[in-house]
């Protein structure tokens, strides 16, 4: 351990020596993230690996080590080989889950590393330097709002949530606080996972309950494909609109052509791992204080703007 | 549902107990489906029997594979991760083959081929692995649904693999079509129902199975050729795991990492609440059936209604899991009040 910290020490008072050291010294970024399990992840995995070419491209000295992990264990286990092995500078992690993981990744930054947290934060305050996240509230309440320009009193809409999770809490909870007193109906909400053949299931189920659905939240892009699929089925494609979130390339393409189906999207985008790698590599780079939060925006994406979140390479 | 009324009418071994041996799953089908119609009429609706039949299909005709698995003595625990990763190189195969084949059936057709190789395929190799290389069905197919489930991840790249959609249309049919107004997946399930019940009920292969499961030693000094048979329980199943993949793949057009997780456990939950025995020895494709229906309408009522926390959706079927099968196992006629009824 202490030769760790004297290494990870050298490096860090390298950098802090300038930029001819540096050179001299190779710097190493740990980038650890959730396996492609499902369609966001997979999204994740390919926007780092995107910015991981793009990054090692533009900078020769940079060396940047990508492990996915699947599941909080695996992660906590990652760390430790990233620290032991692969003597990283710096981390970049999004965690599996944050209470798993808030000690593991408190020991890294013992070490001496400069930590970037994304997405999920650590349940200890204080312990990253940098935190880069989409904004799940943010994600409700623009959500809301479109609702709110779109329908009123009386109207009825049924929601379909991810998984029972704090970000799914308080995505459902900013947008039922939202259309609070608005007098639209929220006919009932259920979970669909974040999958589609749930979203799918779900669907079908509040079709042949609701007689009368004027909008449908389903919080999620992989969500809403398995609800188009169960709407067009019921043939009830004129009487309804379809929300999702995220910024899946289909969705947006549907936005993009002037689906009514599905007018818009709210991003909550996988490429947030570009922009946390980004960002801590501009720490050894650039010669501006990098800490603090940065917290993304949740857009909304509309036909006119769609293209400007439009990646048709991405897995997602 | 043909299957069941057959078992129904076998003569009865036992006096009283029999008939909730056969009858237990149907009864509490039933009851389901009361508790079901209270609390939301909209249940009986044509639209949501046809869903909720529809839906159970995949489990279903996973299941009924599963029966012979299970009934021979065996488990198969990579059947979820084989769907995945079967649509997953259905869907490639036919994306590739719009080219030179067109968008029409032939490309439809190739890739159930595709389907039906690899079920076979997959299954042969679980099969294999257990009887010749003697490795414990359990790990076999727990080894087995970890390299599925990653090759599907691989395919896809971490996201998700999408059927073309020019294809689609051609396609399509085979999930939402119907004829005569009963819905393909449906006649489809039926149909591999009963052929699956003449298999495990009438023939000489079905009578092995159940010898294997519940002695192997004796049945093998019986001259009975263990390993192929066991062999060929883990083949049926890939089969049908092919052509419940044949009919999901039209649904939602797309394969990836997070199709078909869990059904392993449904498949297993579904043949278990049949009356089938984990332990082997003794099978029932009829009670299968109404296993499979049977989980996909706790999850639709679940659906139907808001009277239980979206949180306790889990306990809500496990609970009714449990109670099945304590139902099926008879053991209603353990408890007082029944015997004395009775007596």
């Amino acid at each position: 351990m202490r030769t760790l910290k004297l290494i990870a020490g050298a490096a860090l008072c390298s950098v802090a020596l300038g930029v001819t050291a540096a050179a001299a010294q190779e710097i190493t970024i740990g980038v650890s993230i959730p396996a492609a399990t499902h369609g966001w992840a997979g999204g994740l995995n390919w926007h780092a690996e995107q910015a991981m070419a793009r990054i090692e491209e533009a900078n020769p000295d940079i060396d940047i080590v990508l492990i996915a992990a699947d599941g909080p264990a695996q992660q906590a286990n990652d760390l430790e080989d990233l620290i032991s092995i692969h003597q990283i500078d710096a981390l970049v992690v999004l965690p599996f889950e944050s209470e798993p993981l808030t000690d593991p990744v408190r020991m890294v930054k013992e070490s001496g590393v400069f930590v970037t947290v994304v997405d999920r934060g650590l349940s200890q305050e204080g312990i990253e330097d940098v935190y880069v996240a989409g904004n799940n509230t943010a994600l409700g309440t623009v959500s809301g709002e479109y609702f709110l320009s779109r329908l009123g009193e009386g109207d009825n809409i049924v929601i379909l949530r991810g998984i029972p999770t704090v970000i799914d809490d308080e995505r459902f909870n900013a947008f039922m606080e939202t259309i609070e007193g608005s007098g639209i109906n929220v006919l009932d909400n259920q979970y669909a996972n974040w999958n589609r053949d749930d979203g799918f299931e779900v669907m079908q189920d509040f079709l042949s309950r609701f007689p009368d659905i004027d909008g449908v939240w389903a919080q999620d892009d992989d969500i809403a494909l398995g609800v188009i699929e169960a709407v067009r089925q019921a043939g009830r494609e004129d009487e309804l609109f379809i929300v999702g979130g995220a910024g899946m390339k289909e969705i947006i393409q549907m936005v993009m052509e002037g689906s009514e189906l599905v007018p818009v999207d709210v991003l909550y985008p996988p490429a947030m791992i570009a922009t946390a790698m980004d960002v801590t590599v501009s720490h050894f780079t650039s010669n501006g204080p990098v800490s603090g939060e940065y917290i993304l925006g949740a857009p909304l994406i509309t036909p006119e703007n769609a293209e400007d979140y439009y990646f048709p390479d991405s897995t997602f | 549902m043909t299957a069941q009324a057959h078992e129904g009418v076998k003569p009865a071994k036992k006096r009283f107990r029999i008939d909730y041996h056969t009858f237990g799953p149907l009864v509490a089908l039933i009851a389901l489906c009361i508790l079901g119609f209270a609390l939301n009429p909209a249940f009986a609706s044509e639209g949501n029997i046809a869903n909720l039949l529809t839906r159970s299909a995949f489990i279903g005709i996973i299941a009924v594979g599963a029966t012979f698995v299970i009934t021979a003595g065996g488990i198969d625990l990579s059947v979820g991760s084989m769907a995945a990763v079967i649509s997953g190189v259905m869907i490639i195969v036919m994306n590739a083959a719009i080219e030179t084949l067109g968008t029409g059936i032939p490309t439809v057709l190739l890739g159930c081929a595709a389907s039906v190789l690899l079920g076979l395929a997959a299954g042969f190799l679980n099969g294999f692995m257990t009887t010749k290389g003697k490795i414990e069905a359990f790990i076999v197919t727990l080894g087995t649904m970890g390299i599925f489930r990653s090759l599907v991840t691989y395919f896809a790249d971490g996201g998700t693999l999408s059927l073309a959609f020019d294809i689609r249309d051609a396609y399509r049919p085979v999930y939402y079509g119907n004829v005569l107004g009963i819905p393909v997946p449906v006649l489809v399930f039926a149909l591999v129902a009963l052929l699956g019940w003449v298999l495990l009920n009438r023939t000489a292969f079905g009578r092995y199975c159940m010898a294997i499961g519940s002695n192997e030693t004796v049945a093998r000094y019986s001259a009975i050729k263990v390993d192929r048979v066991k062999t060929l329980t883990y083949v049926i199943q890939g089969l049908c795991v092919s052509i419940a993949t044949i009919i999901y793949v039209p649904r939602l057009g797309s394969a990836s990492s997070s199709t078909g997780v869990l059904w392993e456990l449904e498949a297993i939950a579904a043949v278990i609440i049949g009356g089938t025995m984990l332990k082997g020895g003794y099978g029932r494709i009829g009670g299968t059936v109404i296993g499979a229906i049977m989980l996909t309408t706790i999850g639709n009522i679940l659906n139907l209604t808001d009277i239980i926390s979206n949180y306790l959706n889990g306990a809500v079927q496990g609970v009714i899991i449990i109670a099945a099968v304590w139902l099926q196992r008879g053991n209603l006629g353990h408890l007082n009040i029944f015997r004395k009824a009775k007596g």
